[in-house]
């Protein structure tokens, strides 16, 4: 036989990486019990948007328990696993992070923090930050005692987001800042903004915009909520008048912007795109199976049931996919994959709250807080929130696949 | 757990494999053998290096004279099958029989000849056009130390060229189980006859009359078939699995290829965002299928005993996707893409076939809604 198979042989017998495997066993093994011993019980229950813990000056916990366990894995640096210790971070590698989330999700501990703090604009600092941003802004992130939210999109410019015209002008050591943001999620409630600002008016559009940091207890701020469809006010359109910002407070070089807002909508997409598949919740089939009832061990609506099923195989792909491409990263993240998981995921979430729906009969569509109606029409944002659908095509097919 | 990424010895056998195969067995050699009206259905010479290749042999044990080696490398070897659209035994023998053979119980000590490619098996289950593994109407009636069978099999892959069947019966005394047998080609009563299938790949109907068969030649043991077939079915669905992604990924490839050549309005037709998105659409489905794939391939190496699920979900998935890169290629490609003289149709073809054997994507959600008991 041939060469290759006899180093099949030789491979099949090799012990590659066995130490570095003992180690990652034992850390799982230690994780396993402090998670035991440190999770509270009621902690470890699917969570609900309700449920969510986004820290910050205002919030208010919901319990005792839910505070605690903040505490306790912030300690540890777990509400910011992959961080380095140096700024708060658990400082672990990809498969120790990996490790922890599956150990989580095995007694289905929740997030102790989640927002655009952790997820967001916490590995854009940590990527292009000074060493003094880093530094004052990370350990407070991880803590959750700063909710962040996100200044992008404008009245003007949305998927377009590069057309953005809001003004910042150069006064030495500071900017002024004068425009108006919209859709900006939890303005009303966020201590510090990420916002993208025009810098330079005379370059191409992409080259003069510079990514800045302010609070939004700065004179001059304002954010005025909107309803959306469902009845909740989650985003806000907000002014900025004569808005000093320190160039301190500059995430990067000045008039690179563009390159930093891209790389960190890489790590919002991959956020958004993961929102159908939160750990802990009841299947599609079981919902299924408790809203229409078996017949024969079968859902008594055929073709509910081949929708359901249709839908669970595709959910149960996606999930995997998103496992393969954290599995394959390189350093700089997932990149325009990002696109992938957030165009199918999103996609995903509206198509299983359009069953519920249908599964929920006419009953579904009475109009009560809290209910999978309200949280229907909201899924509706996901695929524009973050990009479009159709911006997301449009990355695969230009970026990923080179079409003209 | 392991990754979902590919270990290096796996990555070593696929690019292997890729190199083979693209040179030897792609669609020019799948024309020759159907334009000169191959009977064998496959090249001597392509089957020949395979073996040499040691490929009929990755999933046999070491003690039975095999490599001992992976479900995932044997994948890896299975998609390229598809994306090169080879014609061999590999798939009936390497992976369906050479499983049966391992499962049930190697009781005609056949495994050491099938894995040094001196051996042939083909799987004769399917009674109607649509798979049913449960609708068996072939009968074992025991006679002396044996069983006298009778019936007919249909779908019978590579039957018209494999020295052995694998027939599935039933027995009015074990009413419960399906009851596995080996039946050699010639054995008196046994009528074999090559159906032209689409893909111009082998299939069979498959009589069986009167045909004599001794206890030895019995497959698993007593109550273990229908667990033993289901068992061999999960792992000839991830490997026929693996196969359609590598369908849809070069017919994807092609079509991608088409898109930035072919001009119309005095510009490349790539740049038309209608097809644009539908490519990308098309792209994720296919990333999608490569994590499921590989999942399940996973699986059988892992914990087969919970392989069913994954295994039709990998085969629901990889159905749908190959019928939209297949259907997509066409369209794509315009009128060339309707030309025998050009290849984009043989991926149609091939994927239709391929996604029919051992259960569709509608038998395969039906299944999965099963498993997960509603
Ligand atoms: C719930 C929610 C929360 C949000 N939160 C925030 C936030 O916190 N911060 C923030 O900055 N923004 C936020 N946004 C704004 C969001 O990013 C924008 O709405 C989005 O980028 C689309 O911009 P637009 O609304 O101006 O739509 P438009 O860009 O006007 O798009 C209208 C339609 O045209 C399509 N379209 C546009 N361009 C193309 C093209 N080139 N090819 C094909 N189709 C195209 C779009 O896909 C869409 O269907 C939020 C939005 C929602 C719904």
């Amino acid at each position: 036989m041939r060469d290759f198979c006899y180093s099949l042989v030789i491979v099949t017998g090799n012990l590659w990486g066995l130490k570095s495997l003992q180690d990652l066993e034992e850390f799982r093994v230690s994780t396993r019990r402090w998670l035991e011993e440190n999770c509270p019980q009621s902690m470890r229950q699917p969570i609900t948007e309700q449920d969510i813990c986004s820290g910050g000056r205002r919030f208010v916990f919901q319990s005792d328990d839910q505070k605690l366990w903040l505490d306790r894995m912030a300690e540890r640096g777990w509400t910011a696993p992959a961080w380095p210790l140096e700024y708060g971070g658990g400082g672990l590698n990809h498969d120790q992070a990996k490790v922890l989330r599956e150990e989580m999700a095995s007694i289905t501990a929740r997030l102790p923090l989640q927002g655009m703090g952790i997820s967001m604009i916490g590995p854009a600092i940590l990527e292009f930050g000074s060493d003094a941003l880093k530094k004052q802004h990370l350990p407070q992130i991880a803590r959750g005692e700063i909710r962040w939210c996100q200044g992008y999109s404008e009245p003007g410019s949305g998927s377009d987001l590069a057309g953005l015209q809001t003004r910042a002008e150069d006064h030495g050591d500071h900017f002024i800042v004068n425009g108006q943001k919209v859709w900006t999620s939890n303005a009303d409630q966020a201590d510090w903004m990420f916002c993208l600002v025009r810098t330079d008016f005379e370059v191409s559009k992409h080259a003069g915009i510079s990514l800045v940091l302010f609070d939004m207890e700065s004179a001059g701020v304002t954010a005025r909520p909107i309803r959306l469809i469902s009845g909740a006010s989650v985003f806000c359109e907000t002014f900025l008048e004569d808005v000093r910002v320190e160039k301190s407070q500059v995430v990067g070089d000045v008039n690179n912007g563009w390159t930093i807002a891209k790389y960190l909508l890489t790590h919002e997409r991959e956020m958004i795109g993961g929102i159908g598949t939160a750990a802990g919740t009841r299947t599609l089939g079981e919902l299924a199976t408790e809203a229409i009832g078996l017949s024969d061990g079968r859902l008594s609506d055929e073709l509910l049931r081949t929708e359901v099923a249709t839908w669970e195989v595709d959910s149960c792909c996606h999930q995997l996919t998103m496992e393969r491409v954290r599995d394959e990263m390189t350093a700089d993240g997932v990149g325009n994959t990002s696109a992938m998981i957030k165009y199918y995921g999103t996609e995903m979430n509206k198509r299983r709250f359009e069953l519920l729906m249908a599964l929920g009969g006419s009953d579904a569509l009475h109009w009560k807080e809290g209910t999978d109606t309200q949280r229907w029409l909201r899924s509706k944002g996901n695929s524009i929130e973050g990009g479009t659908s159709e911006i997301q095509l449009n990355i695969i097919s230009k970026r990923i696949l080179g079409l003209g | 757990m392991q990754k979902l990424v590919l270990t290096e010895e796996e990555q070593m056998v696929r690019e292997s494999a890729a190199d083979f195969l693209f040179k030897k067995a792609g669609p020019g050699a799948l024309r020759e053998i159907r334009d000169t009206a191959n009977p064998k259905g496959f090249s001597s010479e392509v089957w020949l290096e395979m073996v040499e290749l040691g490929w009929p042999s990755i999933l046999i044990g070491e003690a039975q004279g095999g490599l001992g080696f992976s479900h995932v490398a044997m994948g890896q070897i299975m998609e390229l099958c598809g994306s090169t659209l080879a014609c061999s035994p590999l798939f009936s023998t390497a992976v369906v029989g050479a499983s049966v053979l391992s499962l049930g119980g190697d009781r005609l000590a056949l495994l050491p000849k099938v894995a040094a490619g001196n051996l042939t098996l083909a799987l004769a289950i399917d009674e109607a056009p649509r798979h049913n593994p449960q609708g068996i109407a072939t009968r074992a009636v025991r006679r002396g130390d044996g069983y006298t069978l009778n019936g007919e099999k249909t779908f019978v892959v590579d039957g018209n060229v494999a020295d052995y069947l694998v027939v599935s019966v039933r027995a009015d005394e074990e009413p419960e189980d399906v009851l596995l047998f080996l039946v050699p080609r010639d054995a008196e009563g046994v009528a074999i006859t090559k159906t032209e299938m689409v893909d111009s790949r082998n299939s069979a109907t498959v009589q069986i009359n009167d045909v004599t068969v001794e206890s030895v030649q019995r497959i698993s043991h007593s109550g273990a078939g229908l667990a033993t077939l289901q068992k061999v079915l999960n792992i000839a669905n991830v490997h026929l699995s693996a196969e359609l992604l590598g369908i849809a990924n070069e017919c994807f490839g092609r079509t991608l290829r088409y898109l930035n050549e072919r001009k119309q309005f005095g510009v490349e037709i790539g740049s038309f965002q209608g097809l644009q998105h539908r490519a990308a659409i098309l792209w994720t489905e296919i990333e999608l299928c490569k994590s499921i794939v590989l999942k399940a391939l996973r699986a059988l190496d892992e914990s087969p005993e919970h392989a069913g699920l994954l295994a039709s979900t990998a085969k629901a998935k990889t159905c749908q996707v190959a019928e939209l890169a297949s259907n997509e290629g066409i369209q794509m490609h315009g009128g060339i893409g309707m030309t025998d003289e050009f290849d984009i149709g043989f991926f149609i073809k091939r994927a239709r076939v391929v996604q029919m054997l051992y259960g569709d994507r509608r038998y395969h959600l039906n299944r999965y809604a099963e498993l997960r008991a509603y």
